[in-house]
């Protein structure tokens, strides 16, 4: 069992090419949670406008990349873009996927945030003589990033997690490179690994989102 | 051809529409075949963890708690790869679907068993008192004061969760599920024409955009009262 799954010298073998995974799924992950982070930041600002047609567009925009699978979105770029006649790298691909997909996530997220934030701080806030803009980054954003930072952290959880669809367009992330090792070894020992270091990575994290969110539960 | 023209043929081109029509449809009936058993094992499990964990058994209750963390921080892509390429070379060879079912029902059983146990926990320590104390044993407790109260609470988060995981299906076509997005796939190739992609793109908005408006529903609906 521990030959098969665990295999001693394969890890040796592999472990370099899972550490450059590993190293790309770290830059992945730096590059598209800003990158969906960002996209939220529109949104969820936009979703502040009280005319109806901004609005219910966002509304929809945000419920349809809600309702699309990430993986769908990926594959439908990347293998549509060669029928207008440009070849999307799979970089662009996931950056593309990622920003309407995460960025629609996390502007949900920011938009209940902002909504949390009482008017009176606002109001006071303009009074002073801020403006619009300054109120908004000085004043409602800080506040609203506190308070919904669990469900931040949740979705960044799921972001990372989600970088491994990379391997689908060809990106040398960790899972990429875990499955050249094991068709090359025909052993599974180097998925076993990847896991292992998916595992070891984000742990911490799920085990702080664990401790914020019971400790919300017992808040309210 | 003018450019509208031209993308128009190539995106949405009726003809290759019709003939891969009853492939992406085929494609359908596996994802939501594929869906409603992930959602209701997933949620089931991870309820039934979620009163296992509530007997308050420490050895029991750690090793609940290893489980729950190890399939919320994994890929579920990672788990998918594993099961379908991994256990094989041990002997078992378990097919496509069940691959991808039995990853997401450990994902849902990880993410569903969390948010039950935050409902089971914020119910009031009075209520079980209360409810002890007229006579009403543990399970009658557990049923039919405590369970009602909690699974309320639980609603809004696990609809949402559950939405985001059971889009996973489409994971399935890695590991040449025939479900809509591993059909529209296939039919790409083989008309060489993007088509079928819209068509399956459009067969996914159609299932899950309801389910995500009855989300934002429901969480407007049954917001906690402070």
């Amino acid at each position: 069992m521990l030959e098969t799954f665990f295999n001693w010298d394969i890890i040796k073998a592999a472990w370099p090419i899972l550490l450059a995974g590993l190293g790309n799924t770290v830059l992945l992950s730096l590059v598209v949670v800003p990158l969906g982070l960002f996209g939220g930041l529109i949104l969820s600002v936009l979703a502040g406008v009280r005319n109806p047609w901004v609005r219910w567009p966002l509304m929809a925009w945000v419920d349809f990349f809600r309702a699309f699978p990430p993986l769908v979105l990926l594959i439908f770029l990347y293998a549509g873009s060669p029928f207008v006649g440009v070849q999307l790298s799979g970089f662009l691909c996931v950056c593309i996927a990622f920003f309407l997909n995460t960025g629609a996530y996390y502007g949900e997220i920011l938009r209940a945030g902002i909504e949390s934030v009482p008017s009176g701080q606002i109001d006071a806030a303009r009074s002073t003589g801020l403006g619009r803009l300054q109120t908004m980054g000085y004043v409602v954003l800080p506040q609203a990033v506190r308070n919904v930072l669990p469900d931040l952290l949740s979705n960044t959880l799921e972001v990372i997690k989600l970088t491994s669809l990379g391997s689908v367009v060809a990106m040398p992330e960790l899972l990429f490179q875990a499955r050249q090792a094991q068709s090359v070894t025909y052993n599974p020992t180097p998925i076993v690994l990847a896991a292992l270091v998916y595992f070891v990575m984000l742990w911490p994290l799920v085990r702080l989102l664990s401790r914020l969110e019971n400790r919300a539960v017992a808040r309210a | 051809m003018s450019n509208w023209e031209r993308f128009i043929d190539t995106f949405f081109n009726a003809q290759v529409m019709a003939r891969y029509l009853p492939d992406i449809l085929y494609g359908t009936l596996i994802t939501i075949q594929l869906a409603a058993l992930v959602i209701a094992s997933g949620l089931v499990a991870g309820l039934a963890l979620a009163l296992l964990r509530s007997l308050g058994l420490r050895p029991v209750n750690l090793l609940i708690v290893f489980t729950v963390d190890l399939f919320r921080a994994l890929p579920p892509l990672v788990i998918i790869v594993f099961i379908y390429f991994g256990l094989p070379t041990a002997g078992i060879s378990p097919s496509s679907f069940v691959s991808t079912w039995l990853s997401l029902t450990l994902v849902l059983m990880a993410f569903s068993e969390e948010i039950f146990w935050a409902g089971i926990i914020s119910i009031p320590k009075g209520q079980w008192e209360a409810a002890r104390s007229t006579g009403l044993s543990y399970g009658q407790a557990l049923l039919n004061v405590v369970l009602p109260q909690a699974l309320r609470l639980t609603i809004p988060p696990l609809t949402n969760r559950t939405i985001a995981i059971t889009k996973g299906t489409a994971l399935g076509s890695v590991v040449a599920l025939s479900e809509i997005l591993g059909m529209a796939s296939s039919a790409v190739s083989n008309s060489y024409n993007p088509s079928p992609l819209t068509l399956g793109a459009a067969a996914y908005v159609i299932l899950f955009f309801p389910m995500v408006v009855l989300g934002r529903w429901l969480e407007t609906r049954m917001r906690w009262k402070r």
